[in-house]
């Protein structure tokens, strides 16, 4: 269970994260004029963020010890 | 090309093939070859989470206010990251107990109370019945649309068609009789239908697929990729403000909070999700994969929705063509019209998706939780008497299903106007999510009871009822809008959508809010003031222990009582059919060893517990638990007697933790012992080493004193000259002798630490001046030459004077001894390294190889072959001196090549009072 345990505190880590990433003060941040390659800059921030997230719990959960 | 005879045609031989593919899947599920049994399909099953909400809301969503469309995919984003501490708690526990739905797993939980059951699955049809009515709505509205093909033409207003004329009407009865031909042929063992999970997943694809086409077509067909789209949109001034969206609008951020909220609790309790999540899932590994698998999925069929809704809505300026439909008319529009077709296949895929699996969750809902236990409650009707029931269960189901659909299309008659769809279905996530207290609450705290899930349930019910369908019903003309406006009686403090003058918030905010305050609060306020029933006990343990539990049955220790398997055999036949009874018996006997039905299968509380559990599946636990209580004669225990079977329990396992933490423990201790002992060997050995190597180094003048001695004591006339030489060499012995011994007494108080110190300031150069004259004599015998380095001033050390003295003294005279015979040279140096004092003293003797220059400084050991060479001196100098340094808190080293000499450093630290 250790490994079970490690990886369980790694993935509440990684949704407090997103908590953070996806909330006020953060969103607020690019919730403002401006784009980035043509998209606006908080459509650009929210699909990145999300992919980055998707891709941080692929890598814990996958991950052998 | 997109006559109403093509389209309806595609239509039913996409259904067709649906049904090719479910039938397929099930035929290799029979054989045992399960075409579901992988990771990638588990994961895409998840998928039908997206429904016709998403694929044709959710551009309608963003036209509107641009990112309240996301928050229902980032939410389950963020609970999937959740999945590995809670979802493998529940797929654990509902494996362990044969969950056949949600209603069952919280009705199990809390003492498989049919109550319980029976609430959660009221809540869970009506709360889904308009997310229904959305999906009857979504495939009408498309198909109304794409038969006006050239034209695009909004469809009529509900109300103006006669109900049997409606598109939505016939969608449900052909949905219905799908989902029965589909879900219900017959009856699976615990509720694992394989053929519906394929199919499931394959329409996920079509539509992820659809919707990504449309995606690109717009994108890069009609526009010029994002950035064309997007700039378009900012010369806009009517979509302006939708690319910085979360600004103006009043309470934008608390919105966007609880959506993602919402659809977190949505993910895990929505009837379907929990379906095909839970009671699909058929290896719990399989999880791992679809944890960021159907994230993913999620963010590929959002990514195309912000180009659709701005495209759509610079496409058709005029506000005339509804957004949720602008997946579908742009392609129309366009005259693509095989995308089109696509695009409503696509649609119907999304739809009737979620109609099949969460009307089969349903309806499972409906008959084990809701239906069964009246009947079998009802004594009249004599079920109990019947020697098969299975046609009454999948009867049961039949009926519901249809039931179910036909409601969900009333909900759509009555009220599917006034809302689009995203706000529709957010009306049945807030219903689901008064799941979450007594559902989560449940597998992590032990004291949640029956009364309080039930407390907490009905209140946030209630409470939902009043703020969101209330006013549902009222804007579409059902109730006075009075009611929204004055609130109730005129009483403005109740108004369905300002409860309590809360205002300010939009409506789901606002009636998540109220109805998660009283769900929460009167469950734990409830269970804290209840005391649990035996029974609620023990499936509280079961649930939340889950795994920590201990054998296959844990359930098994709570049985008390007398039974026959003969009476248990027939109770599974009625439920389960001959074939499956047989097969539950068969399997257990194998467990056990016993050869059924030779011989005859003990009826002890492991069994009575393994056929409960086998029924379970079938009619969920709460039949289950009446069936089996009717079929054997059970003592009831007492809430006392389940404490005790749980303290024992648990004590159990506190022994065998503890056994096993004391058994590591010893292996550490047995570990270290042994490490002590080889360490003590050593010693030991290294102590017989010194002892024969001292006696021998004692022997050697030892002997040659006796000789001499033995010379003179036999022969009295040697001569003068030759009596003075061997009493000479006696003498000589004997100093090496006494010499010899005060090293070995020196180096042993060194090694005990008795040795006494006298530390004081020491001047170095002072020392080595002193040292070099005391031996000047020597070196001029020897024909030494010796060439010091001394620096005017050196820091004063702390150190003990005269063992400084032993050991430059000691250097000196090894360097003397190696110094070659003919131009024999010392040089000694003194300086100042920093926080160091360091002496060298170098000399030009034959140099000492490199694999020697470890051995000179052990004990009697001395570089060079001492068998040929004889030892000059005792072999203790260098270690004696070497512990001199170290103790003194410095270095002593050696730098040589053969043939050129060596040179022995040591240091010694500047003193602190100095420094």
């Amino acid at each position: 269970m250790g490994d079970g345990e490690r990886k369980g505190q790694r993935m509440v880590a990684l949704c407090m994260l997103g908590c953070v990433l996806f909330n006020f003060p953060v969103l607020a941040l690019f919730n403002v004029p401006g784009t980035l390659l043509g998209v606006p800059l908080l459509y650009a921030y929210i699909f990145l963020a999300w992919a980055l997230l998707i891709a941080l719990m692929a890598w814990v959960v996958e991950r052998r010890e | 090309m997109l006559q109403g005879w093509v389209i309806a045609l595609t239509s039913f031989g996409y259904l067709g093939l649906l049904f090719a593919i479910a039938y397929y899947a099930d035929k290799r599920a029979d054989a045992g070859r399960s075409l579901i049994a992988n990771p990638y399909i588990y994961a895409l099953s998840l998928a039908v989470y997206a429904t016709a909400w998403t694929f044709y809301g959710s551009v309608g969503r963003a036209a509107s206010d641009g990112v309240g469309f996301l928050p229902i995919y980032i939410g389950p984003t963020l609970m999937i990251a959740l999945w590995w501490l809670v979802m493998r708690k529940v797929l654990r526990i509902s494996k362990a107990n044969r969950i056949t739905s949600l209603a069952d797993f919280i009705a199990s939980r809390y003492g498989k109370s049919a109550l319980l059951g029976g609430v959660v699955t009221v809540i869970a049809v009506v709360g889904i019945l308009p997310y229904i009515s959305l999906q009857l709505k979504a495939v009408s509205n498309s198909f109304t649309i794409v038969l006006q093909y050239p034209e695009i033409v909004m469809p009529a207003k509900v109300g103006a068609i006669p109900i049997l004329q409606d598109t939505a009407l016939w969608a449900a009865l052909i949905l219905a009789a799908f989902t029965i031909l589909f879900g219900t042929r017959h009856l699976y063992s615990a509720e694992h239908h394989e053929g519906m999970v394929a199919a499931i997943a394959f329409e996920s694809l079509v539509k992820l697929l659809a919707f990504l086409a449309v995606g690109v077509f717009v994108t890069y067909g009609i526009y010029d990729g994002f950035a064309d789209v997007f700039s378009r949109a900012a010369a806009d001034a009517a979509l302006q403000p939708l690319l910085t969206p979360l600004e103006g609008v009043a309470g934008g951020y608390a919105n966007w909070v609880w959506l993602t909220v919402l659809s977190m609790l949505a993910i895990m309790f929505l009837p379907r999700q929990f379906q095909v999540t839970v009671i699909e899932n058929t290896d719990e590994r399989h999880l791992n994969k679809a944890i960021w698998l159907f994230p993913l999925y999620m963010l590929a069929i959002n990514i195309f929705v912000l180009p659709i809704a701005f495209g759509g809505r610079l496409h058709f300026p005029d506000g005339l063509v509804d957004a949720d439909t602008f997946v579908l008319t742009l392609p129309m529009a366009e005259k693509q019209e095989l995308l089109a077709l696509l695009v409503f296949i696509g649609g119907l895929s999304a739809a009737t998706g979620m109609v099949i699996v969460e009307t089969i969750a349903l309806s499972t809902m409906v008959c084990n939780d809701l239906v069964m236990p009246v009947l079998l409650r009802m004594r009249s009707l004599r079920l109990n008497e019947r020697a098969d029931l299975t046609g009454l269960l999948l009867g049961i189901r039949r009926g519901s299903i249809l039931l179910i659909l036909l409601l969900g299309f009333l909900y759509f008659r009555l009220a599917g106007e006034a809302y689009a769809l995203v706000s529709i279905g957010l009306i049945s996530f807030a219903a689901v999510a008064q799941f979450a207290p007594a559902a989560l609450g449940g597998i992590f705290w032990k004291d949640g009871t029956r009364r309080g899930a039930l407390a907490g349930l009905a209140a946030g019910f209630v409470v939902w009822f009043y703020t969101l369908l209330l006013p549902a019903l009222a804007r579409s003309g059902w109730l006075p809008l009075g009611l929204l406006e004055n609130g109730p009686f005129g009483i403005e403090l109740l108004k369905p959508l300002e409860l309590f003058g809360l205002s300010g918030l939009d409506q789901i905010t606002h009636a998540m809010l109220w109805s998660m305050l009283a769900n929460l609060g009167m469950y734990v306020v409830v269970s804290l003031l209840d005391t649990p029933s035996a029974e609620e006990h023990r499936q509280a343990s079961l649930f939340v222990d889950v795994f920590k539990g201990a054998g296959d049955a844990p359930g098994a220790r709570f049985w008390r009582g007398t039974a026959s398997a003969t009476d248990l055999h027939n109770l599974l036949t009625r439920f389960l059919g001959a074939e499956a009874a047989d097969d539950a018996f068969r399997g257990y006997a194998m467990r056990k060893g016993i050869s059924w039905p030779a011989q005859p299968l003990p009826a002890d509380a492991e069994f009575v517990h393994h056929v409960e559990t086998q029924l379970a599946g079938a009619i969920g636990a709460a039949s289950a638990r009446i069936m089996v209580a009717s079929a054997v004669k059970e003592e009831a225990l007492t809430v006392e007697e389940v404490r005790k079977i749980l303290d024992e329990a648990s004590q159990v396992v506190m022994y065998s933790h503890r056994l096993e933490q004391k058994s590591r423990e010893l292996e550490a201790a047995s570990a270290e012992l042994r490490a002590a002992n080889e360490r003590l060997q050593e010693l030991d050995r290294m102590k017989d080493d010194f002892v024969s190597t001292v006696s021998h180094e004692l022997r050697t003048p030892l002997t040659s004193i006796r000789a001499f001695a033995e010379i003179l004591l036999a022969n009295p006339e040697v001569e003068l000259t030759q009596r003075k030489q061997f009493v000479g060499i006696i003498v000589k012995e004997t100093e090496r002798l006494t010499r010899l011994i005060n090293q070995v007494l020196d180096l042993a108080k060194l090694e005990s630490g008795s040795a006494e110190w006298h530390v004081t300031q020491v001047d170095m150069r002072e020392l080595v001046d002193d040292v070099l004259a005391g031996m000047s004599q020597v070196f001029t015998e020897k024909g030494i030459e010796v060439v010091a380095h001394l620096p005017v001033r050196v820091a004063p050390v702390g150190a003990d004077l005269d063992r400084v003295i032993q050991v430059l003294l000691n250097l000196l005279s090894n360097a003397v001894k190696f110094c070659g015979p003919a131009q024999g040279r010392i040089e000694v140096t003194l300086e100042t390294v920093g926080d160091w004092v360091r002496v060298d003293v170098r000399d030009n003797g034959p140099g000492i190889a490199r694999s020697d220059q470890r051995v000179i400084f052990e004990k009697f050991r001395q570089a060079g072959d001492t068998l040929t060479d004889k030892p000059q001196g005792t072999g203790l100098g260098l270690p004696i001196s070497r512990q001199i340094v170290e103790y003194l808190g410095g270095r002593l080293w050696v730098e040589s090549r053969l043939g050129s000499g060596a040179c022995f450093s040591f240091t010694l630290p500047v003193s602190r009072q100095a420094a």
